[in-house]
């Protein structure tokens, strides 16, 4: 046995970790952990002198940062380390490192030690552990000293599996007996499905193998082909209408744009508006891993967006991300067992956002962050991604092209069904967990696109890896082609794996490229200098067939037709909404004081409140491209003087043209009125880019659905009615939807069968033209003598409402909080007006009116300008009305509407413009402080302190920074 | 005016060399980007290189502490060959500068004083900031006007000195930060040079705002040159001219 090492590494004067341990034991419970100290241990297998240890301890420990023992300490403790099979990028750096200091090191790893200060008794201990400190998804813990799971020094040569290939009994089993292989496999495969394939066995004249069902399974998914929204839907009176995937593309063609280069096919939407420059859209969902492994799920949801954009031959410039959780002040004792606190998944989500695209260097720019109690048990995490590229096509494969793996190697990563024990593995037997959530490897990722960027390299066609893994991108690729390709070749992190593992697994930052064996010298070559590894798996063939081997013996021989264009469709009942949309709401009334504190409450409000605590956090400058920030700050100032901004604008730093980014969400208007909201929060995105200057004819659109059961015609009506909605908003601002992806089931059952889902959830991403980035808006007001001016009308629409939400009293007793904002059908010529303005350079700042409405919109400038706003004339703001009453002019959520600081010189220029749609509500004013008519003053210090509160601030995410 | 040839050092990881490099080159240098493999392979690179950089990221993820690992690869990779170049390029006085992860690195391999740890937060920061300069013989911070106005982006970004007054007492304290400190470092140090004042070391980034339209109100309104990180990169390259 060889001798094993283990350095204990403690922090010298601040371990900010200390202070995040400690906030998570409070919220679990322990609220007598008050001196929890957190220490980093690795491990050394190695015969080591006195000499070699000393230079470890170099390494490892800054005598100015730290203290390092060998001893093996024995305070009360729980360690805790990844379980095998989970990446541990410490464990290889470590290595690599003593391999410079050429030290007799064969094996490292590493964990991590949480020093109690008190003794716990064992339950507590288990407790503290599994739910607090530890996620027992991809971690292990151990009360006392953890013993080293190894990476292994060996070079990792695929075993010769007996027998690579099982031949599932499936051709002459009746229908129960085909529902009982489809749950042993786990294949969720429907009736209809089962008995297409056994079908086509049937005429084959032969049972399918193991590793053709998973594959058949993992195409016919609902993840992968999208099922729901293909589905032919029928009413409740039997009428038949077309699926939703098909009126969201009819949507794009009506429009027919002649920026969009590619809509709906591939992994992303390309538009191109301007000669020579394309811009690649994608925005993906990664729920459930997120609920299960904060960190691991958002970190490679950013990842699979990444690889998307690549898998475009785009290189990504720029990232969003939404995210949707439960209230951090849920009690954590009516959770469910197993379920993860609120708090908890918010910072290990954010964390995981921004270790990824921190680490690959890409800026996240554009995001939202919401609470809603039915987010508790199911959290939403949307992550998009933004390419920029030359226009040049994806490609088709040639038969005779190589099919190469490039990026990392193949584990047992996010296999299905993949669950092992920690405890009956060790470094000797070899055999490696997997866990359902892969910690991805975003050093790898951007060496991947550093790899892709390189104009040396050439290949005929690319693809990600994403679900599916190997099996979905070299089936989509060898569509109309055929491959042939040999898995032992591919390289894989441990022995062991098991043919269809490989076949199937969806370990990250991989991309499959068809390359001209003419280029293969050049692949080589260039994948050397960005340290990439790359294998040659087969070759495109040329005979539609998908043949895949191990070790020479066939372990899929596919029918890709079949594959990609087999699965029976399916017809799905749903049952539309129908809304009341008739009631005028009760009118109400607040004292000037009432309208203080209301105005306050909404301000600090967790739905409205400063993002600034989370943004930061996501590096959004690197590539010095951002030319219009997520939040307006001056250099210098306190960041209680930044306030946000509307949308975000990229601009390469010497070019004059640029792009704005910009979301819309709002799922409290879903729950009320779905189709409205579905126009909502297309309205939303477009008026967010607008604000910003972006040009509204030059704009195009992702929808991203997370919904509950489809199965139950309610939801899915829900979800047909916000489809209608957003379709006819799209058409209404004339902006194409180039690429979109729905997230179904989102449900949580608990222990009395009672099911959960999300509020109807649509994300609207717009991305739009800027001409010239010199002439953009930020939300921020400028001097004092501007005017304000209110653009669009104001109704008296509750439901859905942020005030509905603080103040439900003012309904309670009539019940009557009217309609969710409605389209205002004027919107889409407005925003050219407004557009117009902002491009001839009229518009000194430009904020969106949203959550809350006028009143909190107007703080905001308020706040990131540092002046302050005299209100006087809130009248007529409606349609058609001369009087609007003051409740609604500062706090309804009606559509459409901006507000703009224009000089008293430019008025005149900018009424021509926009005419009766516009209203000088007041001016910007010297003083600091907000006056509302004639009431009392409300100083911009309060509303500053209102809206950056700390409710964001609070970490709990242990071991992940 | 002559091209003075400059070497911007990247690892994997590293995510501000093109930046970097764009910034050298807007300052007047002729530049090249080396990985350290390639450079771990020609050692000679350093010595053709009248200033040298090593650029902003993560490299090697960061995993054992930030830029230990490039540290110790330039220390004791290749039998110790670049540690040597860039020790001899020291000795003859030419500029090297440290951003952000190249900082982390430069302290590592004793080339500066101090250590970098992680943010009194404990997170990851990104925002701006403005930088004073206080009096130092830094050769890089020669000429600049105040403030200087920098991007940071780091989570191990606090600034540890055994004696940081006497490090300001012996001028070597070449940036702080102006209002509130970001990250909790000693004395609000931003940067800190050498006692012969090549070499400078600093978290925040001059290189992405090396044009006044990438201040955060620069795109719509005009600012003044001088505050760009630009004229860091034009003072390191006169020195080096100077030689």
């Amino acid at each position: 046995m060889t001798q094993v090492w283990r350095l204990t590494v403690t922090a010298i004067d601040i371990d900010p970790r200390n202070q995040t341990a400690r906030a998570a034991a409070h919220l679990g419970g322990f609220t007598e952990l008050t001196d929890l100290q957190c220490q980093d241990i690795y491990f050394c297998q190695g015969a080591l002198s006195e000499k070699d240890q000393q230079k470890i301890h170099d390494l490892l420990v800054d005598p100015l940062l730290n203290t390092g023992t060998w001893e093996l300490p024995s305070e009360p403790a729980i360690e805790i380390a990844l379980l095998p099979g989970v990446a541990d990028r410490a464990a290889h750096t470590l290595l690599e490192a003593c391999r410079v200091l050429d030290l007799p090191v064969t094996a490292t790893a590493t964990g991590r030690r949480i020093q109690l200060g008190c003794d716990l008794v064992p339950d507590r201990i288990a407790k503290l552990a599994s739910r607090v400190l530890a996620n027992p998804v991809i971690e292990r813990w151990s009360a006392g000293n953890i013993e080293p799971a190894f990476l292994s020094t060996e070079s990792v040569a695929p075993q010769n599996s007996a027998t690579p290939v099982e031949r599932i009994r499936f051709r002459d089993l009746d229908a129960a007996e085909l529902q009982q292989v489809n749950q042993q496999r786990s294949l969720h495969l429907d009736t209809a499905e089962l008995a297409r394939l056994q079908e086509h066995y049937r005429d084959l004249d032969r049972e399918p193998t193991d590793a053709e069902l998973e594959m058949f399974a993992q195409t016919w998914s609902e993840h992968c082909s999208h099922k729901t929204f293909r589905a032919t839907l029928i009413s409740p009176d039997g009428s038949r209408s077309d699926s939703l995937l098909h009126q969201l593309r009819q949507c794009t063609e009506q429009i027919n744009a002649a920026y969009v280069q590619s809509a709906f096919v591939g992994n992303a939407g390309i538009i191109s508006f301007v000669p020579g420059i394309s811009l690649a859209l994608k925005a993906e969902t990664h729920n459930h891993p997120s609920a299960v492994e904060p960190f691991g799920g958002s970190n490679t949801g950013v990842g699979g967006v990444v690889r998307d954009i690549l898998g475009s031959r785009h290189i990504p410039v720029a990232l969003t991300d939404i995210l949707c959780f439960g209230p951090p002040d849920v009690d954590g004792a009516t959770l469910p067992e197993a379920t993860l606190h609120p708090q908890r998944i918010r910072d290990g989500v954010v964390a995981g956002v921004a270790d990824y695209g921190n680490k690959i260097g890409v800026p996240t720019v554009a995001g939202a962050v919401l609470f809603d109690e039915g987010y508790t048990l199911n959290p939403l995490v949307f992550c998009g991604c933004i390419g920029i590229g030359n226009e040049t096509a994806v490609g088709e494969p040639l038969p005779g092209d190589r099919v190469v793996v490039i990026g990392g190697r193949t584990g047992r990563d996010g296999v299905r069904g993949a669950t092992f024990s920690s405890a009956a593995m060790d470094a000797s037997t070899g055999h490696v967990a997997g866990a359902r959530v892969q910690i991805g490897d975003p050093i790898i990722a951007k060496l991947l696109i550093d790899l892709l960027g390189d104009a040396e390299l050439i290949y005929r066609s690319i693809t990600d890896c994403g679900a599916g893994g190997l099996s979905s991108a070299v089936g989509e690729m060898a569509d109309g082609v055929g491959a042939d390709v040999e898995l032992l070749l591919a390289p894989v992190k441990y022995p062991g794996l098991e043919p269809w593992e490989i076949w199937l697994s969806e370990a990250q930052e991989r991309m499959v490229l068809a390359v001209d064996p003419a280029d293969m010298a050049t692949l080589e070559k260039v994948c050397a200098r960005h340290g990439v590894e790359w294998a040659d798996l087969g070759t495109f063939t040329g005979d539609q067939r998908l043949i895949v081997r191990y070790a020479t013996t066939p372990i899929v021989d596919l029918d890709l037709d079949l594959l990609h264009r087999g699965r029976p469709n399916r017809e799905m009942l749903l049952h539309r909404p129908t809304p009341d949309r008739s009631q005028d709401a009760a009118q109400i009334s607040m004292t000037p004081d009432e309208i203080r504190g209301t105005l306050l409450d909404l301000l600090s409000h967790i739905n409205l409140c400063s993002r600034l605590p989370i943004i930061r956090r996501y590096d959004h400058e690197v590539r010095g491209a951002t030319a219009v920030r997520p939040y307006h700050h001056v250099p210098g100032a306190p960041l209680t003087t930044a306030g946000p901004n509307d949308a975000a604008v990229i601009s390469e730093p010497t070019d004059r043209h640029g792009f704005g980014i910009g979301l819309g969400v709002n799922p409290w208007f879903g729950l009320h009125d779905p189709e409205a909201m579905g126009w909502a929060v297309v309205d939303e995105a477009v008026r967010n880019v607008v604000a910003v200057g972006v040009d509204p004819d030059q704009m195009a659109l992702l929808d991203n659905f997370s919904w509950a059961d489809p199965k139950d015609p309610e939801v899915l009506g829900a979800l047909a009615a916000s489809v209608t909605g957003c379709c006819q908003a799209a058409s209404a601002f004339q902006a194409p939807f180039v690429s979109g992806k729905d997230s179904l089931n989102n449900t949580h059952i608990d222990a009395d069968g009672i099911q959960r889902g999300v509020p109807p959830t649509l994300v609207i991403t717009a991305v739009g033209h800027i001409n010239d980035v010199a002439r953009t808006c930020q939300a921020a007001l400028r001097a004092p003598g501007n005017l304000l001016l209110l653009t669009g009308r104001t109704l008296p629409e509750w439901a859905g409402s942020h005030l509905q939400m603080i103040r439900p009293d003012f309904w309670a007793q009539s019940g009557r909080v009217g309609v969710v904002p409605q389209p205002d059908l004027d919107a889409p010529q407005r925003y050219r007006q407004i557009h117009a303005a902002i491009a001839q350079g009229l518009v000194e700042s430009c904020h969106d009116l949203s959550e809350g409405g006028l009143g909190p919109a107007v703080a905001e400038m308020m706040i990131s300008g540092g002046l302050g706003v005299k209100i006087t004339d809130l009248s007529g703001l409606g349609p058609n009305t001369a009087d609007t009453d003051l409740i609604t002019a500062l706090f309804s959520e009606s559509v459409g509407r901006h507000l703009l600081e224009v000089t008293p010189q430019n008025l005149t220029a900018v009424t021509d413009l926009l005419g009766s749609q516009m209203q000088v509500i007041g001016h910007v004013s010297a003083d600091t402080q907000l006056s509302i008519l004639d009431h009392q003053p409300i100083s911009l210090a309060d509303l500053s302190a209102a809206h950056h509160q700390q409710t964001l601030a609070t970490h709990t995410a242990v071991g992940l920074t | 005016m002559s091209q003075p040839s400059a070497l911007v050092i990247a690892a994997p990881g590293t995510n501000r060399d093109i930046a970097a490099a764009r910034a050298l080159e807007a300052a007047g240098a002729q530049t090249r980007i080396t990985q350290v493999a390639e450079l771990l392979l020609h050692p000679e690179l350093i010595d053709t290189a009248q200033v040298i950089l090593i650029a902003g990221g993560f490299s090697h993820a960061d995993a054992l502490g930030a830029g230990r690992v490039l540290a110790l690869e330039l220390t004791h990779g290749n039998g110790g060959r670049v540690g040597e170049a860039l020790r001899h390029h020291v000795d003859r006085r030419r500029p090297l500068l440290g951003i952000c992860n190249g900082f982390q690195v430069l302290t590592r391999m004793g080339l500066l004083e101090g250590a970098l740890a992680h943010n009194e937060s404990g997170e990851f920061a990104c925002g701006w900031v403005d930088l004073e300069i206080p009096q130092s013989n830094c050769v890089w911070t020669t000429g600049l006007q105040e403030p200087l106005t920098c991007v940071i982006a780091h989570g191990e970004g606090r600034y540890v000195h055994a004696d940081p007054a006497d490090l300001m007492q012996r001028q070597q304290v070449a940036l702080r930060y102006g209002g509130a400190n970001p990250n909790g470092s000693l004395l609000s140090i931003a940067g800190v040079t050498d006692p012969t004042g090549v070499v400078l070391g600093m978290m925040p980034h001059p290189e992405d705002h090396y044009l006044a339209r990438q201040h955060p109100q620069g795109v719509t309104r005009s600012h003044v040159q001088d505050r760009t990180g630009l004229a860091l990169f034009r003072a390191g390259l006169e020195y080096a001219r100077g030689l």
